[in-house]
């Protein structure tokens, strides 16, 4: 039996499992913050857009 | 788009030192485990970030209920921004569980009724986010999004239940396992506190990611409305 004789040696499996965690985490905060800068250059040029057609009507 | 609040900021430093002392718990804190050893530690954020998930999608029904009963957009973008948070974390969820269950089960995984029921979960709110980009119509989208996250959430308690009430290999750490389970162990007093200190932090996480998902939200919802305009 693997358990027989003290605690197993699973450090491996524990930095794996916590390596997956603080990756995902670092991709998702990533992809909110690429999210809000490209709304926000994309906010600005529709803005600008905006001014620029109003004139006319 | 308005500067981050006071209170978001608060909020987030808040939350970096709820963080940094769980993370000092679950490493240092926290004993070993007797039989599993180091890989146990992997416990405390697998639940954690269930806890998350299954919040978020509950944080989804509600506000899916105010929006058919308000048709208010608020609710449609505190609904999305619940799910896409408790997708990350439900992820998470299951691929620790699978990096624990390989040492314990001797297998990365099996279709046992919590596996399954989770995956089932998983691809249910992953195919709401999908989905809702195939509608155009902001108000048919977040209609159909409201009655998604109703319906959908009856994955959620059945998953919760699963390793209750089906015969299962997947251990029940706060109530009666199965016999067949494998990998159960007794929680000390250090490592409950470890436990739930990680749920309560998680908590505030939660909070603050939906508050920054929610702006985000809000930018998106003001761009879409400009493109709309300014296509007409």
């Amino acid at each position: 039996m693997l358990f027989d004789e003290g605690p197993a040696n699973t450090l491996n499996y524990m930095i794996a499992g916590y390596a997956v965690f603080f990756t995902a985490m670092i991709f998702y905060l990533a992809s909110l913050l690429m999210r809000y800068r490209n709304l926000k250059q994309d906010l600005e040029v529709l803005e600008e857009i905006e001014l620029h057609d109003e004139p006319k009507s | 788009m308005e500067a981050k609040p006071r209170g978001l900021k608060i909020l987030e430093a808040v939350t970096v030192v709820l963080f940094l002392i769980s993370l000092w718990m679950v490493f240092f804190y926290a004993p070993v485990e007797k039989v599993m050893g180091e890989v146990q530690r992997v416990f405390y954020y697998h639940v954690a970030t269930a806890w998350v998930g299954m919040l978020g999608f509950g944080v989804a029904l509600v506000a899916g209920i105010a929006y058919l009963r308000t048709s208010k957009r608020k609710w449609d973008i505190v609904g999305l921004a619940a799910v896409e948070i408790s997708l990350v974390f439900f992820f998470i969820t299951i691929l620790m569980g699978s990096i624990w269950a390989r040492p314990i089960w001797n297998a990365w995984w099996t279709w046992d009724p919590r596996l399954t029921t989770a995956t089932i979960v998983e691809l249910v709110y992953a195919a709401y986010l999908l989905l809702r980009q195939g509608i155009e119509d902001p108000d048919r989208r977040a209609r159909f999004g409201a009655v998604y996250a109703i319906l959908g959430f009856i994955s959620v308690p059945l998953t919760f239940l699963s390793i209750r009430i089906f015969r299962t290999i997947h251990p029940v750490v706060i109530g009666n396992s199965d016999p067949t389970a494998t990998g159960n162990f007794d929680m000390t007093s250090k490592m409950l506190q470890t436990f739930l200190y990680g749920l309560f932090t998680f908590s505030v996480i939660f909070a603050t990611l939906l508050w920054h998902r929610i702006r985000l939200g809000w930018l998106a919802d003001k761009v879409e409305q400009l493109r709309l305009k300014t296509s007409e």
